[in-house]
């Protein structure tokens, strides 16, 4: 049966080390059931501070109004919605590495897809705060829903693209909160079958789901993860699509711009798997899970990272042709003037980009770069650095200049309650990261062991031998002598 | 122990191999025995064929949420737009639909993605705090646990040394009690349907 599964010996292997099915139990159940570390302790407290810093700025906001923020006459988006596209962008790479490589049957996806997903989970959390508090009165955010009310009803508008964002975003993190605990259900089972501690058992027990690994139960599992990777896979290319929307259907220059979706779409995937990098290159180390997430997973991320980034660049540079070949002269003014001109007030920004999106990745060509992981890990710093100012540059130099001259804004910088509205942001994302790297599995355990005997270093080993035998054999049945090279 | 209707006696044995796997449950139902389940850590494609069961229209469900959810909101917005409350949105049509596709495809996504879970969940009988009956703890680590059910025809014995030649280790017999708990390879007992007498019967 093993033979029926083999994999070609060109594949590096995806998991290192002598393993068996026991083995690769105890090694990823292993921090879950530790106790946890002082790195634990501090990285946790460090992320609950800026997330109390985050709830802070928040109140704030709802009691003053946003005001409290330093958008003005013409940039009525400013950080927060800068924050809200660079966020769900970087929800996008989890649902890539979990849905379409599935369906692409990509092995490697299984060291990595859990943790990518959480990682989309908890950061399509954090994009959803921005919409939701920028609302000023928050109370009132129902509003947005469809739902029969005693104004009429008055019904929300269907054909905006702010609406199409509401059910978009939700039914994104809807269906990415099912796909992520679909999968979790059995290893959730692992756990629960080897925990000792009272609370353990009781919390797994609940989280399980009377999860038994009945063959029956495991074949509508695949297909129900086959189905969501199916659905998921279109969906997270809608999701983009529609937030890019919320820009390209408007007839504001630097915005109204018909290549937007796809390249909302591979930026998402950009900055996504830097997140994923940062993450995993610091999580695979500290939870000692090397054999696992291996160098040779980071090294086809960072392969997917120089190719969305080089889509991106193609992008950048698409844009500012079709400005320059438009001849309206509005598309020009924002594209070279506000832009592309180092010494306008935003030039800085839309220059930082251009550096950090399209000409730093270009180091990941070279093999030697790719495996490196300070290299690594200092990239997926300088590209999330990078997409967050793409955002910035769309949405801030496309609006701080409006058509009448006597309309431009002054310089706009935020206010410490909008930074510190961000810096919460990411005390939600890691506090909610460092829960789960403490409370689940950040490898998908019954993924691994179903790749084990294909792409397990011992068992790639040992069909080398049974290959080279099996070809001189044929070889000397066919042609009477054995194969020689 | 005697022929208690509520209490079943299943002969369970373990293997660690795949490969011993398969053959072993060739034979056990071409010996006529009785497969129980076989319990896995992992999913072992072509195991659920070996064991004779069908495919599972999981799929056909799905489709038809999807569905439901393409006829909803494609539906309720052209009412909402066209009949309840009309709005001209800069002269549009009122029944512009390519406007509609995004939460119309969102909408598709959601009904199925949420419905087919829901349905996984109850075919499977799966829910927070339902605690189920598999035979081996370690059947979700590194183990295949493979149970046959006795019958009153089967003679003890017999199955304990043929599941052993099967390539089976660690091969016991175990009584359980019947019920929702111990479901069924081919058919779960649908615990959330059961009726209030049956249930105190037990």
């Amino acid at each position: 049966m093993s033979l029926l599964r083999y994999e070609s010996q060109v594949r590096p292997p995806l998991v290192d080390g002598d393993k068996d099915y026991h083995q690769i139990t105890e090694d990823i159940c292993r921090p879950v059931e530790a106790r946890p570390s002082r790195a634990w302790w501090i990285g946790f407290l460090i992320s609950a501070a800026l997330l109390a810093f985050g709830i802070l700025s928040v109140t704030m906001e709802v009691i003053y109004g946003t005001g409290q923020w330093n958008l003005n006459k013409t940039v009525g988006w400013g950080w927060d919605i800068t924050n809200f596209v660079w966020w769900v962008g970087i929800g996008h790479a989890g649902t890539l590495i979990s849905a379409i490589l599935l369906l692409f049957r990509q092995g490697w996806r299984t060291g990595v897809n859990r943790a990518a997903e959480a990682m989309t989970i908890f950061a399509v959390m954090c994009a959803g705060q921005f919409p939701i508090w920028h609302m000023g009165r928050v109370w009132n955010a129902f509003f947005v829903l469809p739902y029969p009310n005693t104004r009429g009803p008055l019904w929300v508008n269907f054909n905006s693209p702010l609406l199409w964002d509401v059910f978009a975003i939700s039914t994104y993190f809807t269906v990415s909160l099912l796909f992520w605990y679909s999968g979790l259900i059995p290893d959730l089972a692992t756990l629960r079958d080897r925990a000792k501690k009272k609370w353990a058992k009781m919390f797994y027990g609940v989280a399980a789901f009377g999860w038994t690994g009945s063959t029956k139960h495991w074949q509508r599992h695949e297909a129900l993860s086959l189905v969501l990777a199916g659905l998921s896979t279109p969906l997270v290319l809608s999701v983009h699509t529609i937030v890019s929307f919320d820009f390209a259907t408007s007839v504001v220059p630097g915005w109204h711009t018909t290549i937007f979706p796809p390249y909302f779409v591979a930026g998402a995937i950009f900055s996504g798997f830097a997140m994923v990098q940062t993450l995993l290159v610091v999580t695979r180390k500290v939870l000692g899970l090397q054999d696992y997430i291996t160098i040779e997973h980071i090294d086809v991320m960072n392969k997917v990272i120089v190719l969305t980034g080089s889509i991106v660049g193609i992008a950048y540079l698409t844009e500012l042709f079709m400005a320059w070949y438009s001849a309206v002269d509005y598309e020009n003014f924002a594209f070279f003037k506000n832009r592309l001109d180092l010494n306008s007030p935003y030039g800085w920004s839309y220059w930082l980009m251009m550096g950090c999106n399209v000409l730093s990745p270009q180091i990941f060509w070279s093999r030697k770069m790719r495996r490196n992981l300070t290299v690594t890990f200092f990239m997926s710093i300088l590209v999330n650095i990078g997409m967050w100012f793409e955002r910035f540059v769309i949405i801030v130099t496309s609006v701080y200049r409006d058509y009448l001259p006597s309309a431009w804004s002054t310089y706009y910088t935020p206010t410490i309650w909008e930074v510190g509205f961000y810096l919460g942001t990411f005390g939600l994302f890691f506090t909610c990261y460092f829960l789960f790297s403490k409370f689940f599995p950040v490898i998908a355990i019954a993924e691994i062991k179903h790749i084990l005997k294909r792409s397990g270093e011992n068992y790639k080993e040992k069909m080398d031998v049974v290959e080279n035998e099996d070809l001189n054999k044929f070889s000397a049945e066919q042609t009477g002598a054995p194969l020689t090279s | 122990m005697g022929q208690s209707p509520f209490i079943k006696k299943f002969i369970t044995g373990n293997f660690y191999d795949e490969a011993v796997l398969f053959p072993a449950v060739k034979k056990v139902r071409r010996a006529g025995y009785r497969i129980h389940d076989v319990f896995t850590p992992f999913p072992i494609h072509g195991l659920d064929k070996a064991m004779g069961l069908r495919d599972t229209s999981l799929h056909t469900a799905g489709f038809i949420y999807g569905i439901t959810g393409t006829a909803t909101a494609v539906g309720f917005i052209t009412w909402a737009l066209t009949v309840d409350w009309k709005l001209n949105f800069g002269g549009k049509p009122f029944f512009s639909l390519p406007a509609w596709i995004p939460i119309a495809f969102e909408l598709t996504v959601l009904f199925a993605a949420v419905g087919m879970v829901l349905t996984f969940c109850y075919l499977c009988q799966l829910a927070p705090f339902v605690k189920k009956d598999h035979f081996n703890p370690r059947s979700t680590d590194d183990t295949f646990v493979m149970a046959l059910e006795c019958t009153d025809k089967t003679n003890e014995s017999d199955a304990i040394k043929f599941l052993m030649d099967a390539g089976a280790t660690d091969v016991q017999v175990q009584y359980k009690e019947t019920g929702w708990w111990l479901g069924r390879y081919d058919k779960d007992t649908m615990r959330f349907e059961k009726k209030k007498e049956e249930v105190a019967a037990h």
